[in-house]
């Protein structure tokens, strides 16, 4: 379906009538009534509309529009720059001056910051080689329950159709729209579209001892298969009607697409220069500096980020609404591009803002709202192709629950969840107990017998956060299984 | 069920004689007016039942690295929301204009959303009855709103705090954090209309050393998250420049201590690390929404079965724990839940057994417990409620023994103290926990800090396994501000409450040879 558009919007308040105003004059507005040294605006207009099914039946559900003003105002003075930044959801156009001000007064009471640089124009080249989308005064689309209705139709019948295999579905399906409008008092008007959607699937048997998952990532629901993914479980529901009981121990493991990207993502969150220049990452060189040019694995991998990548477009400039470790509203507008994280399986760069960049001497390369993998030249083998190869391994679903252990290998604990099989002779010989894991993604790379194809993938744990990835199946040796979970 | 005419204020943890006023924008909004335009609505267009929120939650986010300010945001989140029972379907819809049309827009999107989702809808929702209360409110409590202190007085104590612990010689890096909320709700539903206002606070402080090596190791202040106003920062309830005078000289006793050798040993556990495993393995195993299956897809479900409740021996006899909407302070504390429900307390664990469930008013209707023991929250106006945490807690034992104590008993042990990493099955069973702090103690006395350690457990050996419970001495509020839960995700802040307790044989790791 067709996004709906709304803007501008009249409303009533309390009995008045007020012109609820769209987003870019609002904008304009508060860059207009700016009297900082320097300020940066940022409307946010999104909408959201949910799903989710238990046990073959609905909920809950939603829909659900967010407005929020964002002001930015820079104080220079003498004795260093401060910055204040204030926030604000609904916001009237008679509001729009009280969150300027507020702002302001946060950056007098402020101290100094650090990340302190000069704010980009339309004209340089950071800001000018963006490519162009969608135009500054086209109207706000939002998205609403209506994306769902096909969708909904499928997933009707694959309750009714579960119901009577004596399965049950549980899932969730969510679409958003965020449109974003960035304005600066150097002339920046910049505006990002971000369409998202998500669906999850689980199906356990009537008993719930089995349990199977798919998930996917999608931009508009059109592509949403259903009965693919219904079907799918179904297959593996029946590969669990076999029970193998294994012990904990270091065992030969293929990750699906989905379980990578949640390691990878875990570990592209951990590659701050910040901190690698402080000495409290794992990408921290042991004496001072970072160890971008260090080697992580014997594979020409590539982890890269690019927000042009098909299906997994994303903004390609910066958008900060606040200064964090890894972020510097100052960067605001820098026009992002296609960045290898790791290449020829060599790591090539951390996550810099331009203060970072200074210090580390290393080139600007922000963070990329997606994630990709690729494996060696060639590699196109699918998870089928490389469990039909499998001697003996372990084949998994996803991991849950993933949390850091130790940032100085970062090593990560989680679960692996919703089936776990035994690979016997290139075939799923049955469902094996699931585990706690003990692993590091940086270290993993290092183990990576085989890497297929790269496809689309939703990272289940991070999903919530991260969805934009595409990664490919791999075989790990060794993999950390530490101890045994009687959770089904 | 037919609204109530009482009007007045609840204690249930709050403080409603200290003078702090509601907010007066969020008051002074035509709250009543915009309900009463969307219920009517509903009703109007068929709903067997409708409620309406509004809400105004104010955040304002610091925090510093090496004493210099990194982020300074201030949020405010303003919008009201409809839910709604439609022939025994759900519907909700959330708008962020506060006007007589958006609410009532909002209702027919409501309505809207019902009748989509009926086609999916197999059960009928029906909601346990709860009396009408009339016009309430409820204010927490707390003695100065943060939102009434200076920024410039905020940075000056956490750059304070920072340079201190950035004068000790070990200290290479300092990051200090502080977050603040003020969280307005108002709710109605024909029988309640009930306005409330709760303020918490989190401040952080972390001691990072770096070794030429490349060894680096961090201490973290224990300060738990509280239910309190700005108050907590200058020395009401927690002793922060006790703490920070500590920290420099642990970090460094860390960083000199030997590696735990793997194996099993009997563990004294302070409540700045007990809290968290109550969270994962009893706080979420005992919300019945979720053992009944609502989460099955995302957190996952519960080995705490509906059919085992009375017989299922969590713990020890000494294990009494309780859910508590109630308590002083507590970050779940509240005077009415987001279905209108007043806050209570209750058993969840009684002598050791498994004796009751954390339950919203459909859950509580659905399983014929009767009535909700008020667990349904939103974390903001554009979020549907759901059954969230009550202030889940360990009971001290009356004249138990103090940590002192405990640690005497033990002949191979490990003393921890603060939570650091935490990871647990989608049932419940199987968990993993660090810590900032592990002590060996040998025989009965602390013999030096040790590191790499993790220890792994299944919850009900765990909890059998625990053969001492503090007294009261060693009691402390902990909790966290950001328990997620549900589809789509939201966070909601909760306190447990513990006191130091004794395990035996406790498998523990060496984290180091686990990334080998």
């Amino acid at each position: 379906m067709s996004p709906r558009t709304t803007s501008p919007r009249t409303t009533s308040s309390g009995g008045g009538v007020v012109q609820s105003t769209g987003p870019q004059e609002i904008v304009e507005r508060a860059l207009a009534a700016a009297r900082s040294d320097d300020c940066f605006v940022i409307a946010d207009e999104s909408s959201t509309a949910n799903l989710r099914w238990a046990g073959n039946t609905l909920t809950t559900n939603g829909v659900a529009r967010s407005r929020q003003l964002t002001v930015i105002a820079v104080r220079r003075r003498a004795e260093g720059t401060s910055v204040g930044v204030v926030s604000r959801a609904g916001v009237r156009e008679d509001q729009v001056e009280d969150v300027v001000r507020a702002a302001e007064q946060a950056a007098a009471d402020g101290s100094p910051v650090e990340d302190a640089q000069p704010l980009l124009g339309p004209d340089d080249d950071a800001v000018r080689k963006i490519p162009a989308a969608a135009r500054w005064d086209d109207p706000v689309a939002s998205t609403e329950i209506g994306v769902f209705s096909g969708f909904a139709a499928d997933l009707g019948g694959a309750f009714e159709a579960a119901q009577g295999a004596e399965r049950k579905l549980y899932g969730y399906a969510e679409h958003s729209l965020a449109c974003t409008f960035l304005g600066s008092s150097t002339g920046l008007r910049l505006r990002h579209d971000q369409p998202s959607g998500k669906v999850e699937l689980n199906a356990k048997s009537a008993d719930l001892a089995r349990s199977a998952w798919a998930g996917c990532a999608t931009r508009d629901f059109t592509d949403v298969d259903v009965v693919s993914l219904d079907a799918g479980l179904e297959r593996r529901l029946g590969w669990a009607r076999r029970k193998i009981d294994l012990p904990p121990g270091r065992y030969e493991t293929l990750l699906p697409p989905g379980a990578v990207a949640d390691l990878l993502v875990y570990m592209y969150w951990s590659a701050g220069a910040k901190d690698a220049l402080d000495g409290r990452s794992v990408f921290s060189k042991p004496g001072g500096g970072t160890r971008v040019g260090e080697r992580l694995s014997s594979l020409p991998l590539a982890l890269y980020s690019d927000p042009a990548t098909p299906g997994l477009a994303c903004s390609p400039f910066v958008i900060a609404h606040a200064s964090r470790r890894e972020s510097s509203v100052f960067d605001n507008g820098l026009g992002l591009e296609h960045t290898d994280w790791i290449r020829d399986g060599e790591l090539a760069a951390l996550i810099q803002t331009r203060h970072t960049a200074e210090l580390s001497g290393l080139p600007v390369t922000p963070a990329i709202d997606n994630l990709a993998l690729a494996g060696p030249p060639g590699s196109s083998a699918s998870l089928e192709d490389m469990v039909a190869r499998t001697e003996r391994g372990l084949l998994l679903t996803c991991l849950w629950y993933i949390r850091e252990v130790d940032p100085q290998t970062l090593l990560l604990t989680g679960l692996t969840r919703d089936g776990i099989y035994l690979v016997e002779n290139g075939e799923v010989s049955g469902a094996v107990n699931n585990f706690r894991f003990n692993e590091s993604p940086v270290g993993m790379l290092s183990r990576l017998a085989e890497v297929g194809a790269t496809v689309p993938a939703l990272p289940r744990e991070w999903g919530d956060y991260f969805t934009r990835c595409a990664m490919p199946p791999v075989r790990v040796e060794g993999f950390n299984m530490s101890s045994v979970s009687q959770a089904s | 069920m037919e609204p109530s005419t009482q009007t007045g204020t609840r204690t249930g943890g709050g403080n409603p004689g200290s003078g702090h006023p509601i907010d007066p924008e969020f008051a002074g909004l035509p709250l009543r007016e915009l309900a009463a335009a969307a219920l009517q609505r509903a009703r109007e267009l068929g709903a067997e039942h409708a409620d309406f929120r509004a809400e105004r939650i104010r955040g304002q986010e610091i925090g510093l690295s090496d004493g210099h300010l990194e982020t300074l945001m201030d949020a405010d989140e303003l919008g009201l929301a409809v839910r709604v029972v439609l022939n025994g379907t759900w519907g909700f819809a959330a708008a962020v204009d506060l006007t007589t049309q958006a609410a009532v827009r909002a209702a027919e999107e409501a309505i809207d959303v019902a009748k989509v989702a009926a086609a999916m809808n197999t059960e009928r929702i029906a909601l346990a009855p709860e009396p009408g209360y009339g016009d309430v409110s409820w204010v927490s409590a707390y003695d100065q709103d943060p939102f009434s202190v200076s920024v410039g007085d905020k940075l000056a104590l956490l750059s304070g705090w920072s340079e201190r612990l950035l004068a000790s010689p070990v200290v290479n890096h300092v990051d200090a954090s502080l977050v603040q909320v003020r969280e307005c709700k108002f709710y109605a539903d024909g029988a309640t209309t009930a306005l409330q206002q709760r303020v918490r606070l989190h401040p952080v402080l972390t001691a990072v050393a770096v070794q030429p090596s490349g060894r680096f190791e961090t201490m973290r202040t224990l300060a738990p998250p509280a239910g309190r106003g700005y108050e907590y920062m200058t020395g009401t309830g927690w002793d922060f420049d006790a703490e920070l005078a500590q920290l420099p000289e642990l970090l460094a006793e860390k960083l000199a201590a030997p590696a735990v050798q793997a194996g099993r040993y009997d563990l004294v556990i302070a409540p700045s690390n007990l809290w968290l495993v109550i969270h994962e393995s009893i706080g979420h195993a005992t919300e019945l929404d979720r053992v009944l299956g609502y989460e099955a897809a995302y957190a996952g479900t519960s080995f705490a079965s509906l059919d085992k409740l009375g017989s299922l021996q969590y713990g020890s006899p000494l294990m009494r724990v309780t859910g508590d909407r109630t308590v002083p302070h507590g970050l779940s504390t509240v005077g009415y839940d987001d279905e209108g429900v007043a806050s209570q307390s209750w058993d969840l664990i009684s002598g050791g057994v498994l004796s009751g469930y954390q339950l919203d008013r459909r859950i509580a209707q659905l399983t014929g417990f009767g009535r909700s023991n008020g667990c349904a929250f939103a974390d903001s106006p554009g979020h549907m409620p759901i059954q969230r945490m009550a202030n889940v807690s360990l009971e001290p034992a009356e004249e138990g023994p103090g940590t002192g104590e405990l640690i005497g008993g033990v002949t191979n042990g490990i003393y921890i103290e603060g939570d650091k990493s935490w990871s647990i099955d989608m049932q419940r069973y199987n968990f993993q926990f660090t810590g900032q702090r592990f002590y060996k103690i040998t025989n009965g006395r602390l013999d030096g800090q040790l590191r790499d350690v993790a220890y792994q457990a299944t919850t009900t050996e765990f909890w059998n396994s625990m053969e001492a419970v503090g007294g009261p001495q060693t009691y402390v509020l902990g909790g966290a501000f950001n328990c997620g839960k549900g589809q789509p995700g939201q966070i909601a802040p909760v306190s447990h409450g513990c006191p130091t307790a004794l395990m035996r044989g406790v498998r523990v790791l060496n984290t180091a040879e686990e990334g080998a």
